[in-house]
């Protein structure tokens, strides 16, 4: 599955499923919805850590998070320092993680999620944005939720575009 | 590259996770720059830039909203068309006649305030501004608007509808610009009450609609349906635009201020477009940092 051991391909692949999160990320949704909305931008970057450590990792999570803070209008860095976080921890724990059933890696990715709220949400709280503190955690929630249809997803694709 | 993955692939946990040093190298660089950006606001190029190259997702995204009022004006029929019109211009008779009467007001309002020897601030010129329909961060009042630094649009500048006041343009980029609205949390309005001149604060809540007036005294004079409009004081709103109106008023003796919410009088949750205002005079150059001159002065040709 893991194409370690050729030349990297597909790399309009990795950019054009970034390019999906992001317009996920701002897709307008109903005011209700609005917290239930999956974070897809740290989902894709757990993904591409976990099946392609080698390719995608800080510097990819770094660039995408910069891109999500200037649609998003956070602090330039928000995002980035959060999906950083995110990437080190997935690269660091990717070898066991891959061979998880799926409910544990639903577990793995809650945690992952929930660190990338915790650093927004510190970053937050020192802007003074401490509002509604219990409706942080949905989104992690429902995304680590998602978890095992976009693994179905990703690599069904992955394969069929010959990712490596 | 492959020698090395194949070396390593045995081991559970890698000894050199994604090389610790630049990972925390890139911690260090995010945080600079959000210290940097918060304190400074000196990213502003680099911002100008991100948001510029993330504007086409932006216009995906609102695309079949776009399509959709195209669409919704494409199809109109004829009699549907008729109707909207002669409801137009009744509207606009009835407006016309309120407006009768508010310059001769104006015109008695400027000479009671130059008989009181204090500055008027009135008039401005105003421009049409499209929402982008696009959800920004859940947990702030943030909107797009498709009109940037180009189009002369400045940060801290006044955002109405029809109604009141939306908020201010808190970041202008070259071709869109980021409005926060008078509801965010983390944004404040000096309000008076319209009845009996009480001058408070205004402050955003969770709720989009909602506003709350925090420093209300236990006696003060307020009542539900009380109309809030900009004090102007503080200089970044006009004067004298509705904010909103007062839809609760608790007094509890046990705490020095009283419960006082109010519900926005701009339509927050449905308008497709706001305008955007230009105040008669320069805006106060103490409110705004530093800045090339056309986007303080913008020139009046390149509008609408």
């Amino acid at each position: 599955m893991i194409g370690d051991f050729s030349a990297p391909r597909g790399l309009w692949f990795i950019v054009a499923s970034y390019v999906v999160a992001l317009v996920l990320t701002i897709w307008p949704l109903p005011q209700w919805a609005e917290v239930l909305r999956p974070v897809w931008v740290p989902l894709l970057t757990i993904y591409w850590c976990l099946w392609l450590p080698h390719r995608v990792g800080v510097i990819t999570a770094f660039l995408a998070g910069l891109l999500v803070d200037a649609l998003s209008g956070t602090l330039l860095g928000e995002h980035a320092l959060a999906l950083i976080v995110v990437a080190w921890a997935t690269l660091w724990l990717h070898l066991q993680v891959r061979v998880f059933p799926w409910w544990q890696q639903c577990v793995v990715v809650l945690g992952l999620l929930c660190l990338n709220a915790f650093v927004m949400f510190w970053v937050d709280g020192m802007l003074g944005y401490t509002l509604s503190p219990s409706l942080r955690w949905m989104p992690p929630l429902v995304s680590a939720l998602l978890w095992p249809w976009i693994m179905q997803v990703m690599s069904r694709l992955q394969q069929r575009y010959h990712v490596g | 590259m492959a020698v090395f993955r194949r070396q390593r692939s045995p081991q559970l946990f890698s000894s050199r996770p994604a090389g610790a040093l630049r990972t925390l190298l890139f911690i260090c660089l995010s945080i600079v720059m959000m210290v940097y950006d918060h304190q400074t606001g000196r990213l502003r190029q680099i911002h100008a830039a991100l948001a510029t190259l993330v504007y086409p997702v932006q216009l995906v995204v609102d695309a079949p909203h776009a399509l959709f009022i195209w669409a919704g004006d494409k199809l109109a029929t004829h009699s549907a068309l008729m109707t909207e019109n002669a409801q137009l211009k009744s509207q606009l008779l009835q407006a016309n006649v309120n407006l009768q009467t508010l310059a001769s007001l104006e015109q008695e309002n400027q000479r009671l305030r130059n008989l009181m020897q204090a500055t008027a601030q009135m008039g401005g010129r105003i421009s049409v501004a499209v929402i982008l329909s696009a959800d920004l961060d859940p947990f702030r009042h943030l909107i797009v608007i498709d009109k940037g630094t180009h189009d002369g649009v400045y940060e801290g500048q006044t955002v109405l509808d029809a109604y009141g006041i939306v908020g201010q343009v808190t970041r202008a980029d070259p071709l869109a610009s980021e409005v926060t609205l008078v509801s965010d949390p983390g944004q404040a309005i000096q309000v008076e009450v319209n009845r009996t001149g009480l001058r408070t604060l205004a402050t955003g809540t969770a709720d989009l609609i909602q506003l709350s007036l925090p420093y209300v005294t236990n006696n003060a004079d307020i009542k539900q349906g009380d109309l809030l409009v900009s004090s102007g004081l503080g200089g970044h709103y006009p004067q004298g635009y509705p904010v909103g109106v007062i839809t609760q008023f608790d007094r509890d003796p046990a705490e020095p201020f009283a419960h006082v919410s109010a519900r926005t009088a701009a339509d927050l949750n449905h308008g497709h477009e706001v305008l955007l205002y230009w105040p008669a005079q320069a805006p106060p150059a103490t409110e705004l940092p530093p800045k090339p001159a056309p986007v303080v002065k913008p020139k009046p040709g390149k509008k609408k």
